[in-house]
């Protein structure tokens, strides 16, 4: 078996279609997983202490099992009680809620990080509990975290094959249709492991850019 | 109601755990070698293992499913399903696993080593009575939540075929159409093996680092 050029430039369309896909499942997943993981992070502080038990215990579940039998649960699972979402719908809900775990874990770390100064700070200039956390206390929290936030959107990006499983056509099963009208799958899943490791590389090279934009002056 | 379930889900269990055991020891070797490599006098060694580490930790678990297992027969190399789940599942860890060793042997104070030598310790002792274990601290939390994303990732076997507890509970949701009962079950079975892996390496910590408590 040798490489085929022209059979991997015939399919570098159909996979082009896919990556779009993968594009908005990460977009849509990691935007959904830093809003949630944010509402985690808080409501593992509050007062009330089931509560802020139970929402650690929720995170320790939703981070030890694994993000494909999460996405049936969301795809199958729900269309079984009578809702049926779409199959990308129901994975960027899959794939925000198992990351949000881990950046409510990280933001947590952050907002920790913070020294109580910074708080006793903002109180003594009269800033409310609102704009505290808003002006103060987030912005560098979100900072602290910058890293491992990082980490976590390229890991997100690699586990959107897995989207496959729920019938979601992004880059990996676009591979497979693809090799599969031809019985030859070298070339597009070779392309496709190249095609992830430029994008983690690329990625990771421009989260480490952006970062020090972040630092509050 | 369930208990008619278990049977199946536990057979798929078993196999999951199989598969996971034989990752974890492919990573347990993988890692160490790779993070040595990194730092080998020879140039092609280290080149191999930045790649090793770069192209397993750049591209994702499933992806390298998929190539093992559809691409390489078509040079020439047929791995059966399980083989392929082994390698591949073992070889991502432990690429992973490299960079939380090499982390840990740059975090012992290079002190350590010079004391070593002072005391007339050969580089092997030194490496085997000083730095390692105090490496070796260092690695084991780290480690354990490394092989819980181990155990998650052995999920994916059940894409390329094989009857583990994922593949068991979507067989079963087929047949029996009881999608709530075996989504519940199947969830809890793998935070209860996640907690006995947790479970495990704190043991393991215990034992391996004692000598942190003779110290102290």
């Amino acid at each position: 078996m040798t490489w085929d050029w022209s059979y991997a430039w015939s399919v570098l369309p159909a996979l082009g279609e896919g990556l779009a896909i993968t594009a908005i499942a990460t977009a849509g997943g990691y935007a959904l997983a830093l809003v949630l993981g944010l509402l985690w992070a808080l409501l593992r502080r509050v007062r009330c202490q089931p509560l802020a038990r139970g929402a650690t215990l929720l995170l320790l579940f939703v981070r030890s099992t694994p993000l494909l039998v999460q996405l049936l649960v969301w795809y199958n699972g729900l269309a079984a009680l009578g809702v049926a979402l779409p199959a990308l719908v129901a994975g960027i809900l899959g794939l925000g809620v198992h990351y949000a775990a881990y950046a409510a874990e990280s933001l947590r770390a952050g907002i920790e990080a913070v020294p109580a100064g910074q708080h006793d700070g903002a109180r003594a200039l009269g800033l409310g509990d609102g704009a505290r956390w808003r002006l103060v206390v987030l912005p560098q929290a979100l900072a602290i975290a910058a890293p491992a936030l990082g980490n976590q959107l390229v890991a997100m990006v690699k586990d959107t094959p897995i989207l496959a499983a729920i019938s979601v056509v992004e880059v990996l099963q676009a591979a497979r249709l693809a090799g599969g009208a031809s019985f030859r799958y070298v070339e597009p899943i070779t392309l496709v492991g190249v095609l992830f490791l430029v994008l983690s590389l690329a990625l990771a090279a421009a989260w480490r850019r952006l970062i020090p934009s972040w630092r509050p002056a | 109601m369930i208990v008619d379930l278990l049977p199946a889900l536990l057979r798929g269990a078993s196999t999951s755990i199989a598969i996971f055991a034989g990752a974890a020891a492919v990573a347990v070797v993988a890692a160490p070698l790779a993070a040595a490599g990194r730092t080998a006098p020879v140039a092609w060694v280290r080149w191999l293992s930045v790649a090793y580490v770069e192209c397993f930790r750049g591209t994702s678990a499933l992806v390298q499913l998929f190539w093992v297992y559809f691409v390489l027969p078509a040079f020439g190399l047929r791995l059966d399903a399980a083989a392929a789940a082994i390698l591949v599942l073992g070889l991502n860890t432990g690429a992973y696993g490299a960079e939380l060793v090499r982390g840990a042997l740059a975090a012992v104070p290079a002190g350590q080593g010079d004391a070593a030598a002072a005391l007339g310790l050969s580089r092997l002792q030194s490496l085997r009575l000083v730095v390692a274990p105090q490496a070796l601290a260092v690695v084991m939390p780290p480690a354990g939540n490394l092989l819980i994303e181990l155990l998650k990732a052995t999920s994916l076997v059940s894409l390329i075929g094989i009857g583990d507890l994922a593949f068991q509970a979507r067989a079963l949701e087929a047949a029996t159409l009881r999608s709530g009962e075996l989504n519940l079950l199947l969830l809890a079975l793998y935070a209860a093996l996640a907690a006995v892996v947790t479970l495990g390496m704190g043991l393991l910590e215990r034992r391996l680092c004692s000598w942190r408590q003779v110290a102290r």
